[in-house]
């Protein structure tokens, strides 16, 4: 894989107005990942870089090993061969780097919004206080305001997402993984949430990897796209994207770019 | 009241009318089959005797019940902790409920005397078996999504086992409990008819005796109440407890 380009870019607050990318040029560092399912190979030879506080986003079919990979990096299931690097130190695995979010919201059902997302800072024995102060900002944040008390079950799915969005700002972890999270939920949500991820970017300088099937959202979001094809996994096209955000469907280099990317799906396809 | 609700009362008025009917009608002595106008005559008039041996059942029920919370709740927890344990344990579990309370009763009478001990470990061993199992099913029914998230979070077993695996079981350890209160009466009343001084059963066995079927069937009744009321009792304690919409 061609090596990431050096850049400097604005990551959001004056502080770090200029981060240079360093660890040659990635945060994280996946190389030679290998999975065998049954004598099936699900991804081997797998190679991907994330530069510091980029949002890099894998598009491709579902059942290409998306998910599988991303178990791997979680420790979930653990992986063939392959090397894992984080800030430039080797790693087993992100267990403990990483904040993880999915499809499914995973709140608990018997706690209310506030005590779900105060949760990490609970089970890792953060200070309580200064952490619900934190906790409520980001609810107001994410549009959350006032609903802190509130059981899971009795809000939306929209919301709880919002809330599962908090609580992975809570782990308080600079990677976060997304595994489509937005996917479950309809089209207008979807759009007011997607706005809400780009802020883990811009104002909470976070380095973000997400797997969509969502090609609009891909192209709203990324820094670099990478189309993957499935059996043995692999990146198949890579987009570098340097249109400023937010970003809007109607800017004719996104459009040009959605083109490329349909051809090249479709042209898989058939 | 919904269209149910109709139902099982329609249904209970037509058994009762039957019942009650032909008793009447074919004359049968009440010291063999008493109407049930008889029976329900019977439990409120003789309330004064009656009830005081509830009082003792109701105790070793209770008791039962609560030795078999202490018991039940730690090794469901201990046994989902350890794989190897529940698979060590399992046949015993089960060997427990293979054997019949009523060949082990006369046993325990022996080893625990006259007293309510015997009857609160019958109890306790037919309540315990329930609540074990389902506790252990609902703790193992957990999301393995929502492992992977509190493993993230970098928590202890402890800390999953209070905020994730517990609350998930909680509602199937309350069908767990529901089956056990209901069934506790058996271990109770076994119990008695073995060997007693006091409590519903050794009255049904006195009455039954002296061919006081009536009374027989009051006491009956009597149990049938408390079953039901402890029934209800858990399913309000449940209620309390769980408020959320399980996933």
């Amino acid at each position: 894989m061609m090596p990431l380009p050096m850049v400097t870019r604005s990551a959001g607050g004056p502080l770090t107005a200029f981060v240079f990318i360093r660890f040659e040029g990635c945060m994280l560092k996946i190389s030679g990942a290998a999975k065998t399912y049954g004598g099936q190979p699900i991804f081997s030879q797998f190679c991907l870089t994330v530069g510091q506080g980029r949002f890099n986003v894998l598009v491709g079919p579902s059942g290409c090993g998306k998910s599988t990979l991303f178990d791997g990096l979680t420790q979930v299931i653990s992986l063939d061969r392959g090397d894992i690097s984080w800030k430039g130190i080797s790693l087993p695995h992100l267990g403990n780097h990483a904040a993880y979010m999915q499809q499914k919201d995973l709140l608990l059902p018997w706690f209310s919004l506030l005590d779900n997302a105060l949760l990490p800072a609970k089970v890792g024995k953060s200070p309580i206080p200064e952490m619900t102060l934190t906790a409520k900002f980001l609810f107001k944040r994410m549009g959350l305001a006032g609903y802190e008390n509130y059981l899971p079950h009795e809000v939306s799915g929209g919301m709880r997402q919002r809330c599962a969005l908090v609580r992975t700002l809570m782990f308080n972890r600079d990677l976060i993984l997304l595994d489509e999270p937005l996917s479950a939920l309809d089209a207008i949500t979807r759009r007011r949430l997607q706005s809400l991820l780009l802020l883990l970017q811009t104002e909470f300088n976070k380095t973000i990897l997400m797997i969509t099937h969502d090609i609009e959202e891909a192209l709203l979001l990324a820094d670099e796209v990478y189309l993957l094809s499935p059996s043995p996994m692999e990146i198949t096209q890579r987009f570098v994207l340097d249109q400023k955000k937010p970003r809007k469907f109607t800017d004719p280099g996104l459009m040009a770019i959605k083109e490329q990317v349909l051809i090249q799906l479709e042209g898989k396809e058939l | 009241m919904t269209s149910s609700d109709y139902l099982s009362l329609a249904l209970v008025v037509v058994i009762l009318g039957v019942w009650e009917g032909a008793t009447r009608l074919m004359d049968i002595p009440v010291f063999i089959l008493p109407p049930p106008s008889v029976i329900l005559v019977t439990a409120v008039t003789r309330a004064s005797l009656i009830l005081p041996h509830a009082a003792i059942t109701l105790l070793e029920i209770v008791l039962g019940i609560l030795l078999a919370l202490c018991t039940a709740v730690p090794l469901a927890t201990l046994m989902f902790a350890k794989p190897a344990l529940e698979k060590a344990l399992a046949p015993f579990l089960v060997a427990s409920q293979a054997v019949p309370v009523f060949a082990l009763a006369p046993l325990l009478v022996v080893w625990l005397g006259y007293g309510i001990a015997s009857k609160v470990f019958m109890a306790w061993i037919i309540i315990f078996f329930p609540i074990t199992v389902s506790l252990l099913s609902g703790l193992k029914n957990c999301d393995p999504a929502y492992r992977v998230l509190f493993r993230l979070m970098g928590a202890s077993f402890y800390d999953t086992f209070i905020r994730l695996y517990w609350p998930w079981a909680l509602p199937q350890f309350f069908s767990g409990l529901r089956v056990g209160v209901s069934v506790a009466t058996i271990g109770a009343v076994i119990g008695e008819w073995v060997g007693a001084q006091q409590g519903l059963g050794f009255l049904m066995i006195q009455s039954n005796a002296r061919l006081q079927v009536d009374l027989v069937f009051a006491v009956i009744l009597w149990l049938s109440v408390m079953g039901l009321g402890m029934w209800t009792l858990v399913g309000l304690l449940e209620k309390r407890v769980v408020k959320w919409k399980p996933i």
